[in-house]
């Protein structure tokens, strides 16, 4: 089968792959650009943990093709901080210990920083929702809630 | 640091410090099972039976073979013959043989260049199948006339004339039964139902194989217990285990379901025919639902007779549960262990089968055993409480299990924390929060025994005086954390100065799995112990360099003391110091600590739950939850709170939605998460926490296992709260909207 | 599988019509890419329309209606103010659909045409009366949203034809529509039953509805006796029985893994019921 050429941006940097037709964008970041912060749970959109932003947009990277990326610009957790300055989301996750397996958590900090881009002040049930497609099976949800708006709160103030 | 409010006087026990994983977690570098590649890798795809027990006729790889780029094709031809018992059984469930026993059974599986490839190839191989009848529910297994799964399997203990289905039978017990019942003003029994459930853990079982034609190899692999992941393997491929290394990545979630082998020895075996080249092998997500280890279903019959002051004169139990078409996984004993537990009753029976069906080989799951148990026993003592109008925690605290307590299964209990549970979710003002229309509390205790097992720790000292810790129990949740605190507390060092390393097989003596709840108390004994043989040979270094007795040097602050006027005076001698002299004081100093350790401390806990229903849909919401629980003492808090809740809302989801849904033609039709329906995080309220603390006497800094305990409550407790909310008892889990619906349309008629 | 991305519906047809294995439109991919993940669907084809102009976009028609591009996702619908003030039911039925991460990319029109009788925006869009454009070799037509499903999985859209936009007519003043389902959990769930109300409500008496019900049938039903039972009434105790009893007696619901057949029966009504009383109300400026 023929594989498509694909250039696109990846947390601000430029990305060239060859594609299969058939790959996801998620298998294109694991396999082809090393990318592995990205998690396959479910492959089915279910789980959220290959949660990207496709050009700004909130998407799981299990169902996007691959192919489909070319000229856009994907984020993934691995741009989430800048150098050695981690986002606020990462820093209260860690504080509020609001991971356990922490395999859940790259796709649940993209989301989370999806949400606050457009609502930086959510209240539980908003972040609740949001977070909906995002299953995580070890905390029970509680201390990513609480992350997620202690970040916020920071966020707010910060600006 | 915030230090917790805790009687400790305890330096670091007891505060939140970020674990030293974090930083990796939260930026994706952390490396779980599918996340590492090799050079030369191949990739692999395993073909899986659709049918729930069927002949295999015949398997043709030739097309997949012919593919270029394909490089091995492996069915149970490849692997050796003459295992016997749990050894085969495991080959058996690796790779199915004559027969295929379960939806999802591995017949073939096949190693390529690239994973679409290896996909592509799978599907070329054809396998002939003949159907058998086959059965997936408990008492239909069990019932006259159902198919014979694995005839002669059956252990002397079943009694004669049960099918051949019945392979183990246990029963035990204490006192007088018919007196017992015979005191009690009200005795009620009812059959109580549970479906299968699955781990769910997020990350897919994933490894990474490499074994030449010396049957040597190495093993990167997601799993709970890696010296389990080496004895299985090395079994069920018929090679020595110290030639096979298994390097534990992170764990993406096991809650028991990676204790064991499924897909493991396929990347083996597949490397060592593609002439050594490595095997990724990573399974979809309906392949861990359909082949990896659900719990077990089951059907328990209780009678529990009660007198009108709420005192439990007497109580009988029989449980039936399969766990799959191998035996051993049915977790009878321990649901029999844990069914009066929490109890102290003058009489008692306990009697369980264990039964096979055409289901895949059950695994542990949090606490196995036990979930099932409590939704039995707690649904019915809620049931009498009900008739009998008595407070539901009152009537716990009257019959509870106390400190030297024999329990429901033999041994007394020593130092628990039952009655300081029960107290303190009746102290919470969640036990007293008004309820409105269609709402309903429930309250529920739970038990697990908890578990030591062996266990291996060695700890360095190095040249800067910090300190690397080797464990062999994997992370699952923030136990590196707690075991660095309870090294650096006894070491009177930073807690930043301890690593704490999880290493592969070959760096450690064995050590089980992290499973029993046994991470913190386990390996944290035994670092504890290595600190102390280290802190012994540093009073040594200093006694020398002061030439006193060693006896004449304590250790405390992280530096070597004179002990006391007496032995001199010297400066203290701190670890670094130590640590940078060693070259030349006689070497490195390292502690280690071997053991099966004993003092495990159990478990006990009390939820609270309110929840509204829909009385026209029969939804159920959960309003508020209310985890207590012991402890003994909780070394890193949050990460306490952690098990607290992750363990009630799996225990949520359980009663509310989960379960294995089989079709007539015994294929399951729920593999994707989509309707696997595990609790999102809109389905939840915040889950409110009290950790007690009775310190567990056999363990340096009193802890208990934390883990299991919370994910038994919430079964039992569910359902009690619907009841109070609707006035109809639902006796089958899970508790769905139909069933709601249909149980509150019955009351209604009734 | 060969990937396409034509930059017209007449292109993409073509490529359709031409193609002799499996073919599939891919707009935002979340059932497509599911299926062929899962070994479903693996298609020869994958015809990628996002490429075609026009396609993202949300525009009123001469009459006051919607025309909605069939690449808009269902997260862009729910941010249009305007179009949600018209028609809050369809978007409701639309922001439904999965995740917010589904939300990001599906659309409207793969909705339909994955042709699921449980389909969230499928209820809506046909209780509001909107119409798709069918693009195919012999040019467009209109067809109405409730003759493209014929069963599970199944569409009257003939090889080489291709929906290339939704229509919702104008919404006219005292409208009032809404979307309710019945899922186990609070989101992530497929519908177990699903029901749609679009009203008229002039001088407090309703004037106009429809009522279509999801996953109680084949396909999305639309039931005329269930609108009859609360047209000319103020959605008053009497009405809303009859619309319940007209509901559950349309309903001819399966018993699967998702829920049973009498639950799904006795929902639906249940449903009907609660979702004309939120149209109502919003027909009545008493609700958004």
């Amino acid at each position: 089968m023929t594989k498509i050429h694909v250039s696109a941006t990846v947390n601000g940097d430029p990305v060239e792959y060859l594609a299969d037709p058939r790959e996801s964008l998620l298998d294109c970041l694991r396999d082809h650009l090393g990318l592995t912060g990205s998690k396959e749970g479910c492959g089915t959109g279910d789980c959220g943990a290959c949660s990207v932003q496709l050009d700004g947009v909130l998407v799981c990277s299990c169902l996007v093709l691959g192919a489909e990326a070319q000229g856009k610009k994907i984020e993934t957790v691995e741009g989430l901080s800048r150098g050695e300055t981690l986002h606020p989301l990462q820093r209260k996750f860690i504080e509020h210990a609001a991971l356990q397996c922490g395999f859940c958590t790259p796709g649940i900090l993209v989301a989370a920083k999806a949400l606050l881009e457009q609502n930086p002040d959510p209240n539980e049930s908003e972040i609740r929702f949001w977070l909906a497609g995002n299953l995580c099976r070890c905390t029970g949800y509680d201390k990513i809630i609480r992350a997620v708006q202690d970040a916020a709160a920071e966020m707010r103030g910060a600006a | 640091m915030a230090k917790d409010e805790l009687k400790t006087g305890y330096r670091l026990i007891g505060t939140r410090p970020d674990r030293p994983d974090g930083l990796d977690k939260v930026t994706g570098r952390a490396r779980y099972g599918a996340d590492i590649t090799a050079p030369g890798m191949l990739h692999a795809a395993v073909v899986r039976s659709p049918h729930a027990h069927a002949r295999i006729i015949k398997i043709d790889a030739s097309k997949a073979l012919a593919l270029p780029g394909v490089k091995a094709v492996i069915t149970r031809a490849d692997f050796p013959t003459g295992l016997t018992g749990e050894d085969w059984n495991l080959q058996e469930n690796t790779m199915a043989g004559d027969v295929a026993l379960y939806d999802g059974h591995a017949v073939a599986a096949v190693a390529a260049t690239t994973k679409l490839l290896a996909q592509d190839a799978a599907l070329l191989i054809e396998v002939e199948y003949e159907i058998l009848p086959h059965v997936t529910d408990v008492d239909a297994a069990m019932a006259p006339g159902a198919p014979a799964i694995r005839p002669g399997s059956a252990d002397p203990s079943v009694p004669e004339g049960m099918h051949p289905n019945v392979i183990r039978y246990i029963d035990f017990g204490h006192g007088d039964l018919a007196a017992g019942f015979a005191a009690a003003d009200l005795v009620r029994e009812a059959t109580y139902k549970t479906e299968a459930t699955h781990q769910g853990y997020i990350e897919p079982h994933a490894c990474l194989g490499q074994m030449g034609a010396d049957g040597r190899g190495e093993m990167w692999v997601c799993t709970q217990g890696q010296w389990y992941i080496r004895r299985m393997s090395a079994a069920v491929l018929g090679i020595e285990a110290a030639n096979l290394r298994v390097t534990p990545s992170e764990i993406g979630g096991g809650f028991g379901g990676k204790t064991t082998i499924f897909m493991e020895p396929l990347s083996l075996a597949l490397s060592k025919k593609a002439g050594g080249r490595p095997v990724k092998l990573v399974m979809s997500r309906s392949e861990v639902f359909r082949a990896t280890g659900p719990t077990a279903s089951t059907s328990m019959d209780v009678k529990i007779g009660m007198k009108k002051d709420g005192t439990i004169t007497a109580g009988q139990v029989y449980f039936r549960m399969q766990g799959g078409a191998f035996p051993g996984m049915s977790p009878i004993s321990e649901a029999l262990q844990c069914a009066f537990a929490c109890y102290d009753v003058p009489a008692l029976k306990h009697e369980a089968v264990e039964v096979l069906a055409n289901r895949p080989k059950a695994a542990a799951y949090r606490a196995p055993g036990s979930p099932m148990a409590a939704f039995a026993v707690e649904s019915m003592v809620d049931e009498l409480c009900r008739e009998l109008g008595l407070d539901p925690i009152a009537t716990r605290l009257k019959n509870a299990a106390r400190n030297g307590s024999k329990s429901s299964f033999g041994p007394s209990y020593n130092q628990i924390g039952l009655v300081e549970s029960l107290e303190a979710a009746r102290a919470h003002p969640n036990y007293a929060a008004p309820l409105g229309p269609n709402q309903g509390r429930g309250v529920a205790s739970g038990f697990w025994m908890n578990h030591g097992g062996e266990t291996s720790v060695s700890l360095a000292i190095g040249e800067d005086g910090t300190v690397g810790v080797m464990v062999g129990t994997p992370d699952v949740g923030g136990s590196r954390a707690s075991l660095a605190l309870m090294t650096a507390e006894t070491l009177g060092i930073p807690y930043e100065n301890v690593r704490v390393n999880i290493v592969e097989t070959g760096a450690l003596g064995v050590n089980e799995p992290t499973h029993g709840s046994r991470a913190t108390f386990a390996s944290g004994k035994a670092a504890v112990e290595a600190a102390r043989q280290a802190i012994g040979e540093m009073c040594r270094r200093a006694a020398a360099e002061w030439g006193i007795d060693a006896d004449a040097v304590e250790w405390k602050d992280g530096a070597a003391h004179p002990a006391g006027p007496n032995a001199g005076k010297f400066p203290p001698l701190t670890i670094a110091e130590i640590g940078a002299s060693m070259g030349s004081t006689g070497g490195p100093i390292s502690g280690h600590h071997e053991s099966v350790p004993g003092g495990v401390g159990a478990s006990f806990g009390a939820h609270v739950v309110d929840v509204e229903v829909d009385p026209e849909t029969g939804r159920t919401t959960v309003l508020r939850y209310l985890v207590v629980q012991d402890a003994g003492r909780a070394i890193h808090p949050a990460y306490v709170e952690g098990q607290y809740q992750g363990g009630a809302v799996q225990g949520i989801g359980w009663a509310l939605n989960e379960e294995y849904v089989y079709g007539t033609d015994g294929r399951l039709q729920n593999s994707i998460f989509l309707d696997y329906r595990v609790p999102v995080a809109s389905d939840l309220p915040m889950i409110d926490t009290v950790i007690v603390e009775v310190p567990n006497p056999g363990h340096p800094y009193g802890v208990r296992g934390v883990g299991e305990t919370g994910i038994t409550p919430p079964l039992p407790a569910m359902a009690s709260a619907i009841a109070a909310a609707t006035g109809a008892r639902l006796r089958s889990l899970p508790m769905s909207p139909p069933k709601v619906l249909a149980a509150i349309r019955a009351k209604g008629r009734g | 599988m060969r990937y396409h991305t034509p930059k017209s519906f007449d292109e993409a047809a073509a490529i359709a019509a031409k193609a002799d294995g499996k073919t599939r439109f891919l707009a935002g991919g979340t059932d497509v890419l599911v299926q062929l993940r899962a070994g479903m669907v693996t298609p020869d084809d994958l015809i990628d329309i996002k490429h075609i102009a026009g396609v993202s976009d949300i525009a009123r028609t001469a009459d006051g209606g919607w025309r909605i591009g069939v690449a808009v996702s269902g997260a862009e619908l729910g941010r249009h103010a305007a179009l949600c003030a018209d028609w809050p039911g369809v978007i409701e039925g639309m922001n439904l659909v999965g995740s917010t991460q589904v939300q990001g990319r599906a659309t409207l029109v793969g909705n339909l045409c994955n042709g699921s009788p449980a389909a969230d925006s499928v209820p809506g869009l046909i209780a509001a009366g909107a119409t798709v454009t069918v693009t195919g070799p012999k040019g467009s037509r209109e067809v109405a949203v409730e003759a493209i499903p014929t069963g599970p999985g199944k569409t009257v859209l003939a090889a080489g034809e291709v929906i290339s936009a939704v229509t919702l007519p104008a919404r006219g003043t005292g409208g009032g529509d809404a979307y309710l389902r019945f899922i186990p959990r609070t989101e992530m769930d497929i519908a177990v039953v699903g029901a749609a109300v679009n009203l008229r409500v002039v001088g407090g008496r309703i004037t106009e509805a429809r009522v279509a019900l999801g996953a109680v049938a084949p396909t999305v039903i639309l039931v005329p006796e269930a609108a009859a039972a609360i047209i000319g009434t103020d959605l008053n105790d009497a009405a809303l029985a009859a619309l319940t009893a007209a509901a559950e007696a349309a309903a001819k619901p399966i018993s699967d893994k998702r829920g049973t057949a009498a639950f799904r029966k006795e929902v639906v009504g249940v449903l009907a019921r609660r979702a004309a009383l939120i149209a109502f109300a919003r027909a009545k400026g008493e609700a958004k």
